[in-house]
């Protein structure tokens, strides 16, 4: 019972992240219709740039809302040199090019920062908290409650502000949102701070968990992924659900099958899933316009 | 010129390049360069049938890379096969794995296509980094030579073993591009293109949709695994990383770098991406800098890849 218990807590743990990088890969694609593979990036970005800026001697509240502050200007600026000069092209174009983004800034990380692995302090301590048997470091806790609080503070954003609900209605239908006098241009901008915003907080909040190097974007990235889609891409409670159910698999296999398997897991669930529901747990089903 | 298809203006060029190339080699080293790119331009052909041909994306082939390659590993040794025997057993088994999966998979379509294909990838990884007894795991495994030198100076000829690779490479290039262009003009082409522009529209004419899709598919992994085997062979070497997802991500990223809608675009987009970054060692920090760069830059400005934006652009002026 105890194991079990532990393995939930590295789970929800690992979950909780996964399911902030796929709630970026959500807010985007709605905004507008494109998978951003350098979200993963974004995580990096935001662990990465705390750690230098605490070495720079900047108090650590100030160095993690500093970092978040740069990678939302960093996705600002992905979008505006990057996603905006390529407006229709295809899906494998944008898929390229925003591949290309990652790699570009992977190289940029490189050289800016440098290639060892880096961590900084936990916010409350390393004494593990005994739950039931099982411990849990005051660390994990503080993930889970960040992903918590970011998605009903999203929830909140998107249901009860206007401008909230002028992305909803930009995801729903770009021409008519702009007919009514929505800036969608506005609306992609703020997309693209939103979700590298989201993608640092998630990066800050687990650095003293599982450190941090320039190339921790790509398995990121992939898992964030699988987990929208597992989900079902473009709903925000699917990236919720998706990225739990993937980080509960993984700790879940490693714990009771193989360690080495855990990644395999994960992937074998959503194939099995995408064969049995084409567009996730909780997409939408696609209708084609001929 | 004027009265030359499409079709032969490529072999033509194609076998111009692999002729006259050497020319300019001045050291053995640029013959393992020319034949990188060969054996990466016969993997990218296999995409242009894919991708550019069928319209359907594949974030996982490199996965048939690895079946390809570690069947040149693991047959000789264990079977005591031949090489070139092994790596057409290799060739059979990628052909027959595309075959139970690509059913499945290719019901599903764009990003959620991308995801599962990058999850049957990855899978093919694990299990080759993970099952050491049999592959030696992360560290990778010697590989026999394919032979061929053996086989030569048996006959006389003394050819250094750069050389031979060089040639036999872009020999099986050929091939390989001739069998592409053959399938573009043939009826399974046309039913290929069909469905690229609209599946819907396709099916309502008579295309067997799900029956295309999936034989683009098979034929594009065989063509992954068979460069996968050569690779191994060549390097004498090979490591899980030939199935990883960067190799995927390179090979298709060389594809529509190059302009995945033509053999020729995509086998140039290869090569560019190929000779890049031996020629970029000398900004070693930068590599990565540059190469994302390169392929924002080329996606934004020449959407249609390289070749074809470029070959619409002379056109245009001509006209």
């Amino acid at each position: 019972m105890s194991d079990l218990l532990q393995f939930v807590f590295s789970g929800l743990t690992v979950g909780a992240v996964y399911a902030l990088v796929a709630l970026g890969f959500t807010i985007i694609y709605n905004a507008s219709d494109v998978v951003n593979f350098s979200q993963g990036e974004f995580v990096m970005l935001g662990g990465m740039s705390t750690v230098f800026l605490s070495a720079a001697g900047v108090p650590l509240p100030a160095a993690a809302i500093l970092a978040v502050v740069i990678t939302a200007l960093v996705g600002v600026a992905l979008n505006k040199f990057a996603i905006e000069p390529a407006r229709n092209a295809s899906v494998v174009t944008i898929i390229i090019i925003t591949i290309g983004a990652s790699i570009f800034l992977r190289g940029v990380a490189q050289i800016v920062f440098d290639k060892q692995l880096h961590r900084f302090e936990s916010f409350s301590g390393d004494v593990p908290i005994e739950i039931l048997g099982a411990t849990i470091l005051p660390q994990s806790v503080w993930v889970i409650f960040g992903a918590a609080v970011i998605f009903t503070g999203l929830y909140l954003f998107f249901t009860r502000t206007l401008t909230g609900k002028a992305v909803l209605a930009t995801a729903n239908n770009r021409l008519a949102a702009r007919l009514v006098g929505i800036n969608t241009n506005f609306i992609m901008t703020l997309s693209f701070a939103l979700s590298a915003a989201i993608g640092a907080v998630a990066g800050v909040l687990v650095t003293p968990i599982t450190l941090t190097s320039y190339d921790i974007g790509i398995a990121l990235a992939l898992k964030g992924f699988a987990a929208a889609m597992l989900g079902g891409m473009g709903n925000p409670f699917g990236a919720l659900v998706g990225g739990l159910v993937v980080g509960l698999i993984e700790a879940l296999t490693a714990g009771y099958i193989s360690s080495t398997y855990k990644d395999a897991a994960a992937f074998i669930v959503i194939l099995a899933v995408l064969f049995v529901m084409p567009s996730g747990l909780f997409g939408r089903a696609a209708v084609n316009r001929v | 010129m004027k009265n030359l298809s499409p079709k032969s203006i490529t072999l033509l060029a194609l076998v111009a390049l692999v002729l006259v190339a050497p020319l300019f080699f001045p050291s053995s080293f640029y013959y393992r360069v020319g034949t990188l790119m060969f054996i990466n331009g016969l993997a990218v052909t296999g995409l242009v049938i894919l991708i550019g041909y069928a319209g359907q994306i594949s974030l996982g082939h490199a996965g048939f890379c690895g079946i390809g390659a570690y069947a040149c590993a693991l047959a000789p040794v264990h079977l005591g096969l031949p090489p070139v025997v092994a790596m057409l057993l290799g060739a059979i088994i990628s052909g027959a794995l595309a075959y139970l999966v690509g059913r499945p998979i290719l019901r599903l379509k764009g990003h959620y296509l991308a995801v599962a294909t990058l999850g049957f990838g990855i899978l093919i990884f694990m299990v080759l980094s993970n099952e050491s007894w049999l592959t030696g795991g992360p560290d990778g495994m010697q590989v026999e030579d394919l032979g061929l030198r053996d086989l030569l100076k048996s006959l006389g000829l003394s050819v250094p073993a750069a050389q031979v690779w060089y040639w036999f490479s872009g020999l099986v290039l050929l091939l390989g591009a001739l069998l592409a262009l053959n399938l573009h003009t043939s009826s399974t082409g046309r039913a290929l293109r069909a469905l690229h522009d609209s599946e819907i529209a396709a099916r309502t004419v008579g295309v067997d949709v799900a029956h295309f899709k999936l034989m683009a598919f098979v034929i594009s992994a065989v063509y992954a695994s068979i460069s996968g085997s050569l690779l191994a062979m060549m390097n004498k070497f090979v490591s899980p990383d030939i199935a990883g997802f960067l190799h995927s991500v390179q090979m298709v990223t060389m594809t529509v770098l190059g302009g995945a809608g033509s053999v020729f675009g995509a086998i140039t987009g290869a090569s560019i991406l190929t000779a890049l970054p031996q020629g970029l060692t000398v900004f070693h920090d930068y590599e990565h800098i540059v190469l994302g760069l390169i392929m924002m830059l080329v996606m934004i400005f020449l959407r249609e890849g390289l070749v074809p934006s470029l070959i619409k652009r002379f056109s245009r002026r001509q006209g």
